[in-house]
């Protein structure tokens, strides 16, 4: 391990580098602050200029740094407007947005940031130790495994989507293996459901993709209901004063930020589970652990009820990237746009990585220190002046939201018919918004689409037919939590419906 | 019907087209070689096709309303309101993206971009020309730059005739 570190320090510590993670967590505070841009839109933004550096390590660099600048900024969001940026942060914003309310937002702001700090970096200590443990295990899979961990990874998002939302959660991932089918397909040359037309015969690009279904329905919402971004109507921003906490404040967060960097990381391993996931549990459990007038506190303005949520979401992110960088199997929305990137970068995310190309897997972990080092020491004292960015005018702001989501997909491909495509895409995918269908499983679904057939047919090809999942007790048992993942919480609603129902009929 | 429903209903028919296309005419093109494979290119497409008909009828059949699911979330867009939306600038801002698509070459690009997005503004009322030229117009001209010059990727600035 202390060689990785070494190889990653080389790799990280270089000056170009360093420029990388600190633009990545300045664009990512600028970006993630702004109301409803989250960090799925920003990361897929920031592709074409990642994949533009052309070094897989850097590009990942900046990436990482966008990923937490935007958690970052998020919560500054949270705090001063009560106007989450992201879905991680609303908890934050329970109890960031009194403590503002009461003049206290810098304090809020420091709170914030030193438990994003903790809690960003207990969590790259734990994936520096689980990562490789993993990866060893994961060496031991062969493509039937592979293929079955994809189908577990896929039903566990639905399984997490919600009630009522796993067949949702469910369809939308069986659209995003649709959409993965477009194009020439890896088992032959043949062109697969292009109807003839020469711009399908490479498929969809799945930054055309992640735009449409993250950015573009995002700006629309805003244009729709200015009510949801409340940019340009505050003067809050310029109030921000008092930002050292007292020592006795410090002790009282620190049990809060240990407990929650732990059960924050873990949430983010599981697939689907995250930081949105992470930061209610964390507020909850910790609320329910507090005594007395603490306990009172919350909801209030408590700076425990700041810390945990804060703590949790970044613990959570950094979990995430466990099965990515260890599997290739990404468990959330943003990881699975990271390993779309990786992708374009020839990098290709599994157990080789750590032996394969060490300095990208290292490099990557130890640039979540820096990251974490650049958003306490250089974002915080500029907090003040970057939240001036939210005092833009919509009528600004909103065009300029989505020339940069066209831009983003034009890079990609060079190609106007890409900016149709996205046009398309989006209008489904704000129809989609409309129903309450959740979007992340279906780009998860698409950039898993091809790895997933492939490990398939070599499956098939390898035991000629489907007799892999029988003659390999592993597959077996991972196909079968897949069903009992995506049955359990069917079945347990369809109970309680019942049961709900039953009632009635006593009424 | 709640709109909910009318995705799985559209959904389960874009399984049937995508089902027929799978079962009925992608093995046609197939050369007799490959026939001998145990998995064929349509395979993966006519598991999906059963597999999302099947969630698509579980959708459409099993969908609850709106009142009963979840509790609409803060800022959420609410169906029954939707009169009260600003739809109209929705809908003519998507015009302008696909006006945008069609302009880009040959208008080049920095022509296209003050375009739209001083079109875009102004169809979200702003109506400030003296800041929102100068402001779209460095915007345009410096990401032109960055794009080009910085990241090396090919954008033609202005229009095909003067280059």
């Amino acid at each position: 391990m202390l060689e990785g570190i070494l190889v990653g320090l080389t790799a990280a510590v270089t000056p170009f580098n360093l420029i990388m993670v600190v633009m990545g967590c300045v664009i990512g505070t600028l970006i993630g602050m702004l109301p409803g841009l989250g960090p799925m839109s920003i990361i897929a933004i920031m592709i074409p200029v990642a994949i533009g550096i052309g070094d897989p390590t850097a590009a990942l660099i900046l990436l990482s740094g966008v990923y937490y600048g935007a958690i970052f900024g998020g919560s500054t969001s949270s705090i001063l407007l009560n106007a989450p940026g992201v879905a991680g942060t609303v908890a934050t914003s329970f109890d960031g947005y009194p403590m503002a309310r009461k003049g206290q937002a810098g304090k809020a702001l420091t709170i914030a940031a030193i438990a994003s700090f903790a809690g960003g970096t207990i969590g790259a200590i734990l994936l520096m130790i689980f990562a490789p443990a993993l990866s060893t295990v994961a060496l031991l899979f062969h493509s039937a495994e592979y293929f079955a961990l994809m189908v577990v990874g896929l039903s566990a998002i639905a399984a997490f989507a919600g009630t009522g939302q796993v067949a949702k959660a469910l369809m939308m991932t069986i659209l995003g293996l649709m959409l993965g089918t477009v194009g020439e397909g890896a088992l032959s040359n043949m062109p697969r459901f292009t109807f003839g037309m020469m711009d399908l015969q490479s498929g969809f690009s799945f930054i055309t993709l992640a735009m449409a279904m993250f950015a573009l329905p995002e700006a629309l919402f805003l244009v729709m209901n200015p009510a949801r971004a409340a940019s340009g109507s505050s003067d809050d921003s310029g109030k921000i004063t008092g930002m050292r906490i007292t020592r006795s404040e410090a002790r009282t967060i620190a049990p809060v930020v240990g407990r929650q960097s732990l059960q924050g990381f873990f949430i983010g391993v599981l697939p689907g589970a995250g930081a949105t996931i992470a930061s209610f549990l964390g507020y909850a459990v910790e609320r329910n652990i507090a005594k007395g007038a603490e306990q009172e506190e919350f909801g209030k303005g408590s700076i425990k009820g700041l810390a945990a949520p804060e703590t949790a979401n970044n613990a959570a992110c950094t979990g995430s990237f466990v099965p990515l960088l260890t599997l290739g199997i990404p468990g959330s929305g943003t990881t699975a746009i990271l390993l779309g990137a990786l992708l374009a970068l020839n990098v290709t995310p599994g157990p080789r990585l750590m032996t394969d190309t060490p300095e990208v897997f290292w490099a990557v972990i130890i640039s979540m220190y820096l990251g974490n080092l650049v958003l306490l020491i250089l974002n915080l004292p500029l907090i003040p002046y970057i939240a001036k960015i939210l005092t833009i005018p919509r009528t600004f702001l909103i065009p300029f939201i989505l020339f940069f989501t066209l831009m983003g997909s034009y890079l990609g491909q060079n190609n106007s018919t890409e900016l149709l495509i996205l046009v398309g895409f989006g209008v489904v995918a704000t129809i989609l918004r409309f129903a309450d269908f959740p979007l992340a499983p279906l780009l998860i679904g698409f950039i898993l689409g091809t790895m997933l057939e492939n490990n398939f047919a070599r499956a098939m090809q390898l035991y000629r037919g489907f007799d892999f999942i029988l003659e390999r007790p592993m597959t077996m048992g991972l196909l079968a939590l897949a069903v009992i993942l995506v049955v359990l919480p069917s079945y347990r609603g369809y109970r309680a419906r019942k049961r709900a129902e039953g009632v009635a009929d006593g009424d | 019907m709640a709109l909910d429903r009318w995705i799985a209903l559209a959904f389960v028919a874009l399984c049937c087209v995508y089902g027929y296309a799978a079962f009925f005419t992608m093995d046609d093109q197939l050369p007799p070689i490959l026939r001998r494979n145990p998995v064929w290119p349509s395979t993966f497409p006519k598991i999906l096709t059963i597999l999302g008909i099947v969630v698509g009828l579980v959708v459409l059949l099993t969908s609850k309303p709106k009142a009963e699911s979840d509790a609409a979330k803060d800022g959420a867009i609410d169906l029954n309101r939707l009169g009260d939306y600003h739809i109209g600038q929705a809908l003519a801002l998507l015009g302008l993206m696909v006006a945008y698509a069609l302009t880009l070459r040959p208008l080049g690009f920095v022509g296209s971009t003050i375009a739209f997005l001083v079109v875009g503004a102004v169809i979200l009322g702003e109506r400030r020309f003296h800041i929102l030229i100068p402001v779209t117009a460095v915007a345009a001209g410096s990401i032109w730059y960055l794009v080009q010059e910085v990241l090396g990727i090919f954008l033609r600035p202005w229009p095909g005739i003067f280059m």
